[in-house]
């Protein structure tokens, strides 16, 4: 290094006492954020010791939510995968009339409250509901049980994969899928060969997300549920319980096993993101 | 219809089609049903539900925490993104890392942790409680909880466009004899700004209608801590089916309100 970009690195480094200031600014904001209520989660979890900590995650009501929050896992996030490829396909390769409408409706979920999410199944599917006489005249329950809280959930992650695939598909443009489309690949042949290859990180990366809103999803799903005790209790929900019962150490064991999932799907996150600047910059690898 | 970017792309009919019918089915039709719940009410009947005093009191709540709780975020968001594109430090990775936890975390756990931190017996609210101060069952609360759920949000809209900005244009107006103040006014901040409202807009609309991080720190005291999507679910308890669909379509319309304006300016600082 010359004496010259030297001279120059110091200049880009700034005042130096604003410098630190700042720094310690954010160590201060992140222990105090995000820091203080993790600890707060295991340190009240393991209050009385290990053994109740264990006992609260193998009690038969905490198994069975955890069962459900899978099975709701399992249920919506393939869905809204396929969705999501599907609208990034046409939202990302083709030019039409109202795509930004389109895009508009896609990204709609985010901005409607959880609570109203889980309100609009239960006018639809409700006892007092549209479909609600029809429903119960054949014996179909969708409200206060799994398929309500499946939908709820889904509703939620709609707009997870399609909204991390759109960007990505944009910027890669169509010249790869025309090529194999001119050496004879048929559609599908182009789709697994050329297209999936080049999204598959940012296709995990939407995943990952999609998953931790299905698993931790809360107002939209307590307001379908129900709320019975190890038929249509989710984990989350099963953590409100809990605590509303004064078993805080219960509560906050069942949260522990929570937040040990968000630490797995952080670390996922950070691997799929890594793999994903790697792909889009492969220049900056000297 | 459409006007394909290159003629041998298929599948847009199937894609479209498939998008169209999978949102109409999940969202549309359900949110319509709601707006189509609502025409039973006589107008004179939706203005009585939405204009209780009880609801008004709610609805500054909510709206005011989530617009306090976006401002605070519009501070620590930049103030993080900054430290992270700017500077090398111990533990940038970590944090960088941990920046996402909030959407990781399901929101009821965030809650009870928040509460048990906050509370008058808290590791926090103690210090609290000795300087006088209450933050666990208070607005303040509410809004910290806010601020917890919400922070990436400002924080990973602006980081990719400050990264993005050529250092070479900042040196070159100090070297022209620009202050730093002068600096950030003029090169940072017009740069930024679009960005951080995009953040501010999307914290703003998520702490709106934020429900299991809140309920369990605000202590849900009628007219002085309860949130609109708490009345919403007190009134479905009592099977107030019509009350709670005149609440949800207040919600919806007020923050669509909300965002089309933020919208607009964005519109007017991105084209001077």
């Amino acid at each position: 290094m010359t004496s010259a970009t030297l001279t120059v690195a110091a200049a880009r480094r700034g005042n130096p006492w604003a410098r630190r200031a700042l720094i310690l600014a954010a160590w201060l904001a992140f222990a105090l954020f995000l820091l203080l209520p993790l600890f707060v989660v295991l340190s009240e979890a393991l209050k009385q010791g290990l053994g109740t900590f264990v006992d609260a995650i193998l009690e038969p009501d905490a198994l069975s939510a955890l069962k459900l929050t899978v099975l709701a896992v399992l249920i919506s996030v393939p869905l809204n995968l396929v969705f999501g490829v599907a609208a990034a396909w046409c939202v990302s390769k083709f030019e039409f009339r109202g795509k930004s409408l389109l895009v508009t409706l896609i990204d709609l979920p985010f901005s409607v409250s959880p609570v109203i999410a889980g309100l609009i199944y239960v006018l639809l599917f409700g006892a007092q509901g549209y479909f609600g006489e029809w429903l119960s005249d054949h014996d179909i329950q969708i409200v206060f049980a799994v398929p309500g809280i499946v939908l709820a959930t889904l509703f939620v992650t709609v707009p997870f994969v399609a909204r991390e695939l759109i960007p990505l598909m944009q910027e890669q443009g169509t010249q790869e899928e025309e090529a194999a489309r001119l050496l004879g690949a048929n559609g599908w042949q182009m789709f697994w060969h050329v297209t999936l290859p080049n999204i598959r990180w940012g296709l995990i990366y939407g995943v990952v997300l999609c998953t931790a809103r299905a698993m931790g999803e809360f107002g939209a799903v307590s307001v379908v549920s129900g709320h019975i005790r190890g038929v249509t209790n989710t984990l989350p929900l099963h953590v409100e319980i809990l605590y509303n019962e004064y078993n805080h150490v219960a509560a906050f064991s069942v949260a522990s096993l929570l937040l040990l999932l968000a630490l797995v799907i952080l670390l996922l996150k950070q691997w799929s993101e890594s793999r994903m600047s790697r792909l889009n910059t492969p220049a900056d690898e000297e | 219809m459409s006007r394909r970017i290159s003629p041998v792309i298929p599948g847009f009919g199937l894609t479209l089609g498939y998008t169209l019918v999978y949102l109409s089915l999940l969202v549309l039709i359900p949110l319509g049903a709601m707006f189509l719940k609502t025409t039973q009410l006589s107008w004179e009947q939706f203005w009585a539900i939405v204009t209780a005093p009880r609801v008004l009191a709610a609805l500054r709540l909510s709206f005011g925490a989530a617009l306090a709780a976006a401002v605070l975020n519009g501070i620590i968001g930049t103030l993080l993104a900054w430290v992270l594109v700017r500077y090398e430090f111990p533990g940038r990775r970590i944090i960088d890392a941990m920046v996402d936890l909030p959407f990781a975390l399901p929101t009821a756990v965030a809650g009870i942790a928040l509460t048990a931190l906050y509370a008058p017996s808290g590791l926090v609210g103690r210090f609290a409680t000795e300087l006088g101060l209450k933050i666990a069952y208070t607005p303040l609360g509410i809004t910290l909880a806010l601020t917890f759920v919400t922070l990436p949000f400002v924080a990973r809209t602006v980081q990719p466009v400050l990264a993005d900005i050529p250092r070479e244009i900042e040196e070159a107006a100090a070297c022209l004899g620009a202050r730093p103040l002068q600096v950030f006014r003029h090169i940072l901040l017009p740069a930024l700004l679009p960005a951080w409202l995009t953040g501010f807009a999307l914290a703003f609309a998520r702490g709106v209608g934020e429900y299991g991080s809140v309920i369990f720190i605000a202590g849900n005291m009628p007219m002085k801590t309860e949130i609109l999507p708490l009345l919403i679910m007190v009134k479905l308890d009592q099977y107030d089916y019509a009350g709670a669909t005149a609440i949800g379509v207040l919600m919806l319309v007020v923050s669509f309100i909300l965002l089309l304006l933020i919208n607009l300016l964005q519109r007017r600082i991105e084209a001077p």
